[in-house]
């Protein structure tokens, strides 16, 4: 009895004062439990994130909270049991389609009552179409990253080569690169995923990021001839011998030294590549980024750049300082300041927040804020649903090493298509 | 008056459990297991069957679908391959068995200092899988690798053995032999050492020598130890899934997945949703296996009976 009065007595504090206006400087007492999953493993993520919720729980010196980090890919599996079973009061997920599965099996909290929230509404606007799932919003980003080609510099320099803005540019860059014994694109393709970045860029650089959406949403037929043309692009930059060989057998990481070692120019890949390469001894005079060239010029330029989010499971016991916990996260300072170089080296998902002055960070910054106005897509495996992505990046990696399996690989994931959507 | 009830009672108890007691001690000390087996083994066996005639993401409604499941993996091509794989790692996993008998041949002697090649040979099995895996990825990798190196110094190669969908298959079954020999290898140790003196005494009497003191003396007397090797090494291939995990994760683009890697990416991986599906691959799998078992039982019992 004493027992239940005393959380009913937090949680009728916790709420009064998060209606007040108290909240807004982050600094409200809380009190009670807050259990915190992370997929954050690895170790600048973890410190960070380890980081922030000490600083939370400085703030908050009465709540009582639990962090448990798992391993990134164990997480991928163990989340459907933890938000069935035990669930935490806030967990690390991505944004867009990934989360369908928990938002339709009503393991998410539906939390549109924090996006109402003018601090949220106005400085989050611009992620809050990727956590947004029938009208209503499932959680809150708390990083965001570009994609691009990170390339070396000094071997374009070395050739006499600039950034390529079409296609054509990219194919003669390429040829030169090649015929000066190297290769024009690492990439490791064990894990399928990085296929998935390649196909996103040529699908929404030819037809634009409405058609890639609607293919997403699997409204396009794979056979369609449109289909046909992006991988025809593709074809041309596999047929010169543009990708290194043997791709299928490496990790992304394990595709890293080619650049390095400069038998290969450039990578498309995302900005976490580039604390490994700079880890590897290339410094920034011998790396640089260009946003992926133009194709068609008749469509709009839109970018890949994944949003990493925090969630509140329905069956979370804490709610109220799960929010509390949330909108802490979300505000500007702890943004700038998670997202810095030290720390996640990625962009902050709040306007208000100020970008790390940091090469990558501030060209990514601009790109995605002034030169992407298509849209913004999540990623491959993102924004299509898991099972299409399962099988549609084992066919893309499928066509990067035997091209002409093209016609089998289209019909094979028509055949997909059509059985998910039926 | 209390007496006479006192006595009645118990007499009448006792006869009772006396008349049943042969029949129901050892049903009292099977019990555990009997329970432990039907909640861990018959319930969950029962379960899978059960899930493999619904649609279900794990989270949801489950809804049933007879035996869609089933008609969609007859025209799965992935499943044809796992179904295929599985076959391969069957037929070639079973050379463990011959060269794990070589090998124990090979150090059954007392020669100076055998013990220690005994325990380096000893080595790969006590080795994890991942490990192995590791290595062995290493080994095959298309400029750095081992192998390359080797085929390279009499002309041949260079070939990508994990990259290419033709050979990766058989490349990871020989990776996976290398700790399944020493399996083999150790469990033959343990028979020679049973070996009847007296009976190769009596052979070399009458003149056998060589292959044939080994084909019809030794052999025979190893066969214990046949059988173990066998069904380990069948379980073995058939259970296979770290290594394709550690070595391909199924690739290149699925061609070396088995049955048992191909349910867990259906329903227990990143991008698996779909547990009646997966359970399905689980029933064949297990049907597959349940051929085995009734051989394994079957053997064993008419082993029994002989003695």
């Amino acid at each position: 009895m004493f027992q239940r009065t005393k959380t009913l007595v937090a949680v009728l504090a916790a709420t009064t004062m998060l209606s007040g206006a108290a909240f807004a400087d982050g600094h409200a007492k809380l009190s009670g439990d807050l259990k915190i999953f992370l997929d954050t493993s690895n170790p600048a993520p973890r410190a960070t994130m380890e980081k922030m919720i000490a600083d939370f729980g400085a703030a908050n010196p009465d709540l009582n909270i639990e962090t448990t980090v798992i391993d990134r890919e164990a997480y991928k599996t163990q989340i459907r049991n933890f938000l069935t079973a035990d669930a935490p009061d806030v967990a690390t997920w991505y944004a867009a389609n990934r989360m369908t599965p928990y938002v339709s099996a009503g393991l998410f909290e539906d939390i549109s009552d924090l996006w109402a929230e003018p601090e949220i509404a106005e400085n989050l606007a611009s992620t809050k179409g990727a956590m947004t799932i029938d009208g209503k919003q499932w959680g809150v980003p708390y990083t965001y990253y570009q994609w691009g080609i990170y390339y070396r510099k000094d071997i374009y320099d070395e050739l006499g080569l600039s950034e390529p803005t079409n296609f054509d540019e990219m194919k003669s860059n390429c040829q030169v690169i090649l015929d000066s014994g190297r290769k024009c694109y690492t990439i490791g393709s064990k894990f399928l995923w990085t296929a998935g970045g390649w196909f996103d860029y040529l699908n929404m650089r030819t037809h634009g990021f409405d058609f890639h959406m609607e293919m997403a949403r699997g409204e396009i037929e794979w056979t369609d001839d449109r289909v046909r043309e992006t991988f025809a692009n593709w074809r041309e930059l596999i047929d010169m011998g543009g990708y290194i060989d043997n791709h299928q057998n490496y990790s992304w990481q394990e595709a890293l030294p080619f650049m390095v070692n400069g038998e290969a120019a450039s990578y498309l890949m995302g900005n976490f590549a580039v604390a490994p390469l700079r880890e590897a001894g290339l410094s920034d005079d011998q790396l640089d980024f260009y946003q992926f060239p133009s194709i068609n010029p008749n469509v709009e330029l839109a970018e890949d750049a994944p949003t990493d989010t925090f969630h509140i499971p329905a069956n979370a016991k804490n709610k109220d300082n799960a929010r509390a916990f949330l909108r802490f996260v979300v505000s500007a300072d702890v943004q700038t300041e998670i997202n810095n170089g030290a720390n996640l080296g990625q962009l902050p998902v709040n306007a208000k927040a100020s970008v790390d002055d940091d090469k990558f960070l501030k060209e990514g910054f601009a790109m995605l804020s002034s030169n992407s106005p298509g849209g913004v897509a999540q990623f491959f495996d993102r924004d299509y649903s898991a099972e299409m992505a399962a099988e549609a990046m084992q066919g893309l990696q499928e066509f990067m090493v035997i091209p002409d399996n093209l016609d089998e690989i289209l019909a094979r994931l028509e055949k997909v298509r059509v059985r998910i959507n039926k | 008056m209390s007496n006479v009830a006192t006595s009645d009672t118990p007499r009448k108890q006792r006869s009772w459990y006396k008349r049943n007691e042969v029949a129901i001690t050892p049903w009292l000390f099977l019990a555990p297991a009997i329970f432990f087996f039907a909640v861990y083994v018959i319930w969950p066996i029962y379960q899978s069957i059960t899930i493999s005639f619904y649609d279900w993401d794990g989270l949801g409604e489950a809804t049933y679908i007879g035996t869609d499941n089933y008609t969609e993996l007859m025209d799965d091509d992935a499943f044809k391959v796992s179904l295929w794989n599985n076959l391969k790692w069957l037929l070639f996993y079973l050379l463990a068995i011959p060269g794990g008998l070589f090998i124990a041949i090979f150090l059954n002697q007392s020669v100076r200092g055998i013990r220690i090649y005994k325990s380096l040979f000893f080595f790969p099995f006590v080795v994890s899988q991942v490990v192995v895996g590791l290595v062995f990825s290493w080994f095959y990798l298309p400029d750095a690798g081992l192998l390359n190196s080797i085929i390279g110094m009499v002309g041949l190669g260079p070939i990508n053995v994990l990259g290419d969908p033709t050979w990766a298959t058989y490349g990871i079954i020989a990776a996976g032999l290398w700790p399944q020999t020493a399996y083999c290898m150790i469990l033959y140790l343990t028979g020679l050492n049973a070996v009847d003196p007296e009976q190769i005494e009596a052979a070399r009497l009458d003149g056998a020598k060589g292959l044939r003191m080994l084909w019809y003396i030794i052999i025979p007397q190893l066969k214990p130890a046949t059988f173990i090797a066998f069904v380990v090494t069948i379980v073995g291939a058939l259970r296979s899934f770290d290594l394709i995990s550690i070595m391909t994760n199924g690739g290149p683009f699925g061609q070396t997945r088995v049955l048992s890697f191909y349910m867990f990416e259906k329903a227990l991986s990143e991008y698996g949703f779909r547990m009646g599906y997966g359970a399905a691959i689980a029933v064949v799998l297990f049907l597959i296996m349940l051929v085995f078992i009734a051989y394994f039982l079957w053997s064993m019992w008419t082993e029994e009976k002989g003695r």
